[in-house]
Order: C-alpha cells, then sequence, then structure tokens
C-alpha cells in the first residue's frame, strides 16, 4: 500500500543497472520518483524541492567521476539518505540540564498531540536514571487534562503539582510559576510543564504560551509533533519558533504507520533536533531519537536497525552474540539457529508492531515478504518448536540427512503431520538461503528483507488457508496484550 | 497574494487561459491532497478545457449521502472512532450539543475506558451540553460499556446514542479487532445507523490508510474532520472522499461546544486552495 521509495523506483533502477551507468536523463527520472516517494512520505514541498535540488547537483557530480563497479542507483539513494541524515542530525543532542537544578522543562504543540502523555513518559524517564521529576499541569482548557496528568503521575510513582481544577478554570502562567516555586523548593530536579494545545494561527493562546514561556524560562522547550502531519507542520513549527521558541522536538504516535516525513519537514524549516520518539500509549513506550532509522523510515526503506535491535532484546545476550558471529563468519546456518529465532519472534511479541517497522520493502519482493509476516503466528511458531525439539542433534546441525524415515519419525515425535515437517524443512532451507544472501550483500548494502528466521517461505504455507484466520485468538485479550 | 486572483484564470475558464501549472501543483499538494491526486485533478484540468478549478475538486467528492442516517426504529446509535487524539470526545460533545439544539434526546457513551480521565472528560461534556452520559469503570470491556449504554438508549427512548472509543492507531492489529467486536456486540442490541471516523484535518498521507483500516474493522460511513480551524486545509480527506467514497459529513472548527457544522462542499474547496 505504502509506495515505498525502494519500491517506487525499483523498475527505474532496474533499468539503471542493466546500463551500468547513469545518466542526466535517468538521473532526472530517478529525481522525480525520490520526489513523489518523499511527498507520499508527508515532506513539505519546498523541504522536497530543495533536497532533490541537492541530489541533482551531487548525482552530476558522481556522474561526471564516472567510478566504475558502482550500482547508480545505489548511489542516487546514498546520496539523498545523506541529505536526509543531514539535516535530520543537525545539532543532535539530548536532554537539557540546568547548571542551578531544577531542570526545567516546557512542552507545547497543537492539540492533540500527544503531550499530557509524553510528559508522562519523560518524566518516567528521568526517574528511571535516579531524578526526581515533578509534573504541573498547566493545561486548565481540555476538559480533564489535569485530571489526566494526576492519573498518569499516580501510575508512575511521580508528582503532579495540580492546584487548579482545569476545565476553563485557573491561570495557566500563575500555575507555572507557582509549580517552579514549589519544585525548587521541595528540591525536585526537574520539572516539567504540561501546556494546553493551541493552534499556531490562535494568536491569544500563543501569547499565553510565551508568557507561560517568560515566567519560568525553560531550558528546554519542546515542540510535540505527531508523525502523521501533512504539510501543515512546517506552518505549525514556524508558528510555534517564532510565537514561543523552540529548542527541541519530540515526535509522537511513531508506533503508527505513517511514513513521518513530518521529522524532516520540521526540522529543516526550525533547524532544531529531535530529541525523542513517542511510540506508543504505555508510559514506558519512548526512545531517543536516532537520526539514521528516521531517515530509512521516510525514505520506505524499512526501519532495519530498530527490527535488528528488538530481535536482539528478544533473544538473551549470548545467544545474539552467537547469531551476530555466525553471520559474520559466514559458518553454517543451523536449525538450532532457526529455533532460537522463532523463540525469539515469539517473545517480541504482536507481529503488527514489526509491520509497522516495515513500512515498505523492494518491489515484488517486499510485497512477498509482508505477505509472510502476515502468514507467522504463534500456533505456527510452536509446532515448528516441536518439531526441532524432536529432531536429533546431528539433524538440527545438519539438516540434509533428515531423509523419508527421519521425518516419518519426527513427525511421530512431535506429534504432527509428516507434510508439517516437510513443511518446515522447507521454510528452514528458504531461512538458510536468505542468511547466505545477507551475508553475501556488499557491506554496507541494506538487507533486501528479514532477518532470515522471520521470514517463511510462502510455499510453505497450506495455500488455502488465509491469512486473516491464522490471526485467531480472542481480540479483546490480544488488544489488552497490545496494550499491556 | 490571495487565491482568488492567483487562480482566476482556473475560475472562470473557457478562453485560452494561461495557467501556472507549477504552482496549482503546490496549491494543491500543500493541501495535502497528495502527489498522485494532485496530478489527477491537473490532468484533468488539462483535458477538459471548460472545467474550473473548483469543478475539478468537486468532481472528486463522494456521491454518496451526506445527512446522518437515522434509525426507523428506537435509537439512531452512533459509533465514533479514530486514532488517538483526532477528537473524538470533542466532536461527541459538539455533535450532541447540535442534535440536542434540535428537540433531540441524546445519551452518550464512554467506552474509551483506556487514556486516563477520558470518561471523566466525556462527562463534563455531557454536563456542559446538557446530555446523560453513561460510563463504565476503568479498564472494564468496552463493547461491554457500549451494549450497557445502547440498551439504556432503548430503555430511555433517546433518539441518538453517540458512542465514543479509545483512540488506537489502524496499524495495531488487536485494538482494531477490539474495535471489530464492540460493533458486532452492540449490534445485538440494536443496529448501528452510523461509524464516524474522526480525521484530524492536519493529518496528511496516513489519513487514507486510516480510513481503509476503519472501514476494514467496523465499515465507516462517513467522516468528522477536526481542527479545521488551524492553519492546515485539510486535503488529504478529499483523498479518501476520491478514493473510498467515504463522505465528509461534519467539520469541526474549535474547541467550544458550537464548533461543529455539517459539511459544505464549497467552503470546503475554499478552503483547500486558501493560501
Ligand atoms: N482547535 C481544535 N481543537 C480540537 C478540535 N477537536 C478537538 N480538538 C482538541 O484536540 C484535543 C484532542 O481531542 P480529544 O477529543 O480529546 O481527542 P480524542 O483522543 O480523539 O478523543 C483536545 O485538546 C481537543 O480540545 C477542533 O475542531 N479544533
Ligand atoms: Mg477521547
Amino acid at each position: 500500500m505504502f509506495d515505498a521509495l525502494t519500491s517506487r523506483m525499483s523498475r527505474t533502477l532496474a533499468g539503471l543497472r542493466s546500463r551500468g551507468r547513469i545518466n542526466p536523463v535517468d538521473l532526472e527520472v530517478t529525481c522525480g520518483e525520490i520526489r513523489t516517494a518523499l511527498l507520499e512520505a508527508d515532506v513539505a514541498l519546498a523541504v522536497v524541492d530543495s533536497l532533490i535540488a541537492q541530489v541533482q547537483r551531487r548525482g552530476l557530480e558522481a556522474l561526471s567521476l564516472k567510478q566504475a563497479g558502482i550500482n547508480p542507483g545505489q548511489q542516487v539513494i546514498t546520496i539523498i539518505h545523506e541529505e536526509i541524515l543531514n539535516i535530520l542530525g543537525t545539532n543532535a543532542r539530548s536532554l537539557a540540564v540546568a547548571k542551578k537544578p531544577p531542570t526545567r522543562i516546557m512542552l507545547a504543540g497543537l492539540q492533540g498531540s500527544g503531550k499530557t502523555t509524553l510528559a508522562g513518559k519523560l518524566a518516567l524517564w528521568l526517574k528511571e536514571q535516579g531524578n526526581t521529576p515533578l509534573l504541573v499541569a498547566c493545561d486548565l482548557a481540555r476538559p480533564n487534562a489535569v485530571q489526566q496528568l494526576q492519573i498518569i503521575g499516580e501510575q508512575i510513582g511521580v508528582s503532579v503539582f495540580a492546584p487548579e481544577p482545569g476545565n476553563g478554570i485557573g491561570n495557566p502562567v500563575t500555575v507555572a510559576k507557582a509549580g517552579l516555586v514549589h519544585a525548587e523548593q521541595k528540591l525536585f530536579n526537574y520539572v516539567i510543564f504540561d501546556t494546553a494545545g493551541r493552534l499556531g494561527v490562535d494568536v491569544e493562546l500563543m501569547k499565553e504560551a510565551r508568557a507561560i514561556k517568560s515566567a519560568v524560562e525553560p531550558d528546554d522547550t519542546l515542540f510535540v509533533v505527531d508523525a502523521m502531519t501533512g504539510q501543515d507542520a512546517v506552518n505549525t513549527a514556524n508558528a510555534f519558533n517564532t510565537g514561543v521558541g523552540i529548542d527541541g522536538v519530540v515526535l509522537t504516535k511513531v508506533d503508527g504507520n505513517a511514513r513521518a516525513g513530518a521529522a524532516l519537514s520540521v526540522t529543516s524549516v526550525i533547524g532544531k533536533p529531535i530529541l525523542f520518539l513517542s511510540t506508543g500509549e504505555k508510559s514506558t513506550e519512548f526512545e531517543p531519537f536516532y537520526p539514521d532509522r528516521m531517515a530509512q523510515r521516510i525514505l520506505g526503506m524499512g526501519d532495519v536497525a530498530t527490527l535488528a535491535e528488538q530481535a536482539k532484546k528478544a533473544l538473551d545476550e549470548k545467544s545474539a552474540a552467537r547469531l551476530e558471529e555466525k553471520f559474520v563468519t559466514g559458518e553454517e546456518f543451523t536449525f538450532d539457529d532457526f529455533l532460537e529465532q522463532l523463540q525469539a519472534m515469539k517473545k517480541m511479541g504482536s507481529m503488527s508492531k514489526l509491520l509497522g517497522m516495515l513500512p515498505g520493502m523492494p518491489g515484488a519482493q517486499g510485497a512477498q515478504l509482508k505477505k509472510q509476516i502476515e502468514a507467522i503466528d504463534d500456533s505456527e511458531t510452536d509446532r515448528a518448536a516441536a518439531i526441532i525439539q524432536s529432531m536429533t542433534p546431528q539433524e538440527r546441525s545438519n539438516p540434509k540427512i533428515i531423509n523419508g524415515s527421519r521425518r516419518l519419525r519426527i513427525a511421530r515425535g512431535s506429534g504432527h503431520e509428516v507434510s508439517s515437517v516437510n513443511r518446515l524443512l522447507e521454510r528452514f532451507a528458504g531461512a538458510q538461503k536468505a542468511m547466505k544472501q545477507m551475508k553475501n550483500a556488499r557491506p554496507g548494502a541494506l538487507p533486501q528483507g528479514l532477518p532470515p528466521g522471520l521470514a517463511a517461505p510462502t510455499s510453505a504455507r497450506p495455500p488455502q488457508r488465509p491469512a486473516k484466520k491464522s490471526r485467531s485468538g480472542n481480540p479483546a485479550k490480544r488488544a489488552e496484550q497490545e496494550r499491556g | 497574494m490571495s487565491l482568488f486572483s492567483k487562480f482566476t484564470s482556473l475560475f472562470t475558464r473557457g478562453e485560452r487561459a494561461v495557467v501556472d501549472w507549477n504552482d496549482l501543483e503546490q496549491t494543491l499538494i500543500g493541501a495535502d491532497l497528495g502527489p498522485a491526486l494532485a496530478q489527477r485533478v491537473s490532468t484533468r484540468l488539462h483535458d477538459a478545457r471548460d472545467l474550473s478549478l473548483p469543478d475539478a475538486l468537486a468532481e472528486l467528492l463522494s456521491p454518496a449521502e451526506r445527512s446522518l442516517q437515522v434509525a426507523t426504529d428506537g435509537p439512531t446509535v452512533i459509533l465514533v472512532v479514530g486514532v488517538n487524539g483526532s477528537g473524538k470526545t470533542t466532536s461527541i460533545g459538539k455533535l450532541s450539543a447540535y442534535l440536542a439544539r434540535q428537540g433531540k434526546s441524546v445519551l452518550v457513551v464512554a467506552a474509551d475506558t483506556f487514556r486516563a480521565a477520558a470518561r471523566e472528560q466525556l462527562q463534563t461534556w455531557a454536563q456542559r451540553t446538557g446530555v446523560t452520559c453513561i460510563a463504565g469503570r476503568d479498564g472494564a470491556d468496552p463493547a461491554a460499556v457500549a451494549f450497557d449504554g445502547v440498551s439504556q438508549g432503548i430503555d430511555q427512548r433517546a433518539d441518538f446514542v453517540l458512542i465514543d472509543t479509545a483512540g488506537r492507531l489502524q496499524s495495531k492489529e488487536g485494538l482494531m479487532d477490539q474495535l471489530t467486536k464492540i460493533r458486532r456486540v452492540i449490534e445485538k442490541k440494536a443496529p448501528v445507523s452510523e461509524v464516524l471516523l474522526v480525521l484530524d484535518g492536519s493529518t496528511g498521507q496516513n489519513a487514507l490508510s486510516q480510513a481503509e483500516s476503519f472501514t476494514a474493522a467496523v465499515d465507516v460511513t462517513g467522516l468528522i474532520l477536526t481542527k479545521l480551524d488551524g492553519s492546515t486545509r485539510g486535503g488529504a480527506a478529499l483523498a479518501i472522499e476520491a478514493t473510498l467514497g467515504t463522505p465528509i459529513k461534519w467539520i469541526g472548527t474549535g474547541e467550544g461546544v458550537g464548533d461543529i457544522a455539517p459539511f459544505d462542499p464549497d467552503a470546503y474547496i475554499a478552503q483547500l486552495l486558501a493560501q
């Protein structure tokens, strides 16, 4: 569904590859494709056009160098990737720290962008690092926003300063000032001001935000912006930057499937770094920002790095190191590794979260991979585990020896049909092949898909079973699990 | 420069008007129509030399009925869905006031049992607009709360039952399945007349994915497009109209009780083209 850059360009690039060297016409066409892909990712038009101009200039330079042996398509992608990284990585930093505590952090942004939720996450993150944060409820406009912050504070065990009931009652500037005094007196070392959502065009409310800012003189004023925002991101970011003054950006709802071009629009127009990502409804779903991952996401290359990291978290350290070792040295990939990967996958939980991290993959191959992921379910993982556990150690490390009679024995031992064993063997062969391909890929090149264990060859699935059915189970329960 | 001078040639065509196609494309993309739809509009204007720009945009609107579908028997049940922070609860508050002003009896149901203080937010709105609010406990099964709400709506002979649900990102399958279940459970009691998807007007190209997924889960019948009081122009909804045929039914223009209005195509198109 997402016309990711890579899939969009695959045809163009195939043409380029066969000719071996890029020419100015090809470059023009390629830039056109990149432009469309970036616009589809919601990068602001002006930002897209300046990026394309850069790519064109650098592309032509590269042409004149006529580097032999380098895939020209890859070269163009590398250029655009670098240019995007340049913008996203500008002034990268973490949260400010005041010389004299408390460090003051003010949150500002549009209505519904996720400020209150973020306030809780930020507080929890600080608390976990041994700090003593205080939350101050300055959103006195939205019904029950004060109460929302109080509940969150209770959940995460962080104090909330809320002298006014809100719902239109109380003055946010007064509350902010009093909150700061309270933090100083009670020796909190961080104080986070949650403010009401406001539109950039609302002159009165922008003035109010400015007044809050002047009253508490934040060390960091963070602009909170929804990852799904479209072209308006630039107007809003500009309005907040001139109206209130922004030091940094937090991107929210990043757990969705938006390509999040707003990240690029905002950082590009105000020149301030993104500090954090808000990645879910739970207070723990909060991450530092990595420009490279975001660049890949905007380009639709799939968030391979995040995926790999998730996989690593799920595997225990030792086996992760072992897998990595194998990967580097090119050692044979065995059923033991495969089992480990399957179990890791299961631990990783929600497949949809994984899917969300893979906004797009190249061409037909990408579509196929996506289908494969959708086809994976827990019962299948369990079945695979049972079958593998019925294999002898020799069979696991050298699957080639698994002949007909061994298949029969494994099937009986695991309580499954021989056809299931056959399917698993096929699937394993696919994984092994993918592993080899990844090893042989040029260093630095992106793996063309998922880590091997994640991808089951589609042929391994009984064709009569629709993918939808495989996501069975109690929906309420699953929803609960997803929300924790 | 005002748009109406800039694109005059596209408003009254006929003679060979000189059109700055680049400028047109920028305007449409800037309004979040997306590159594909912008291209489609510009091609259409190329081909049909007598067509005006507003008419070319109007052609993309869905032919579907825009007024609320009303139940013939018993209360009209309206399920309100959408991603986090799009404006569901606020829209229900405003919509209930709108309906109450027309002399209808309205019952609102707080089936967002997940987000902190979501129930209280709806209760505050209900107090404000003088309608009844049915709520479940925190963490209660939202389908059960919705079912109870509809039951009470029937008992109290309410004209409308508006059901607020928790925000959810459309990529979360478990949560989308939960929504399907909510609808299924409600329908054991009474048919759902409308499923309104609340879309934040500043959403970009992800809007279509939202509409597709929510439609797949609960069969969306219309959109509430919110926050059009800001600097956004809300063109992503046009892509939904053109692609899925889902009509925009209501427009939200603020946080006040009165800041909601039935969709007006001319006003919407004027806003799309505003500079
Ligand atoms: N300016 C403006 N703000 C709105 C509008 N609709 C909702 N909001 C605000 O957007 C925020 C999120 O709204 P809420 O109804 O809580 O969203 P929900 O999570 O979808 O229920 C709140 O601050 C609302 O006051 C609108 O039409 N215009
Ligand atoms: Mg709500």
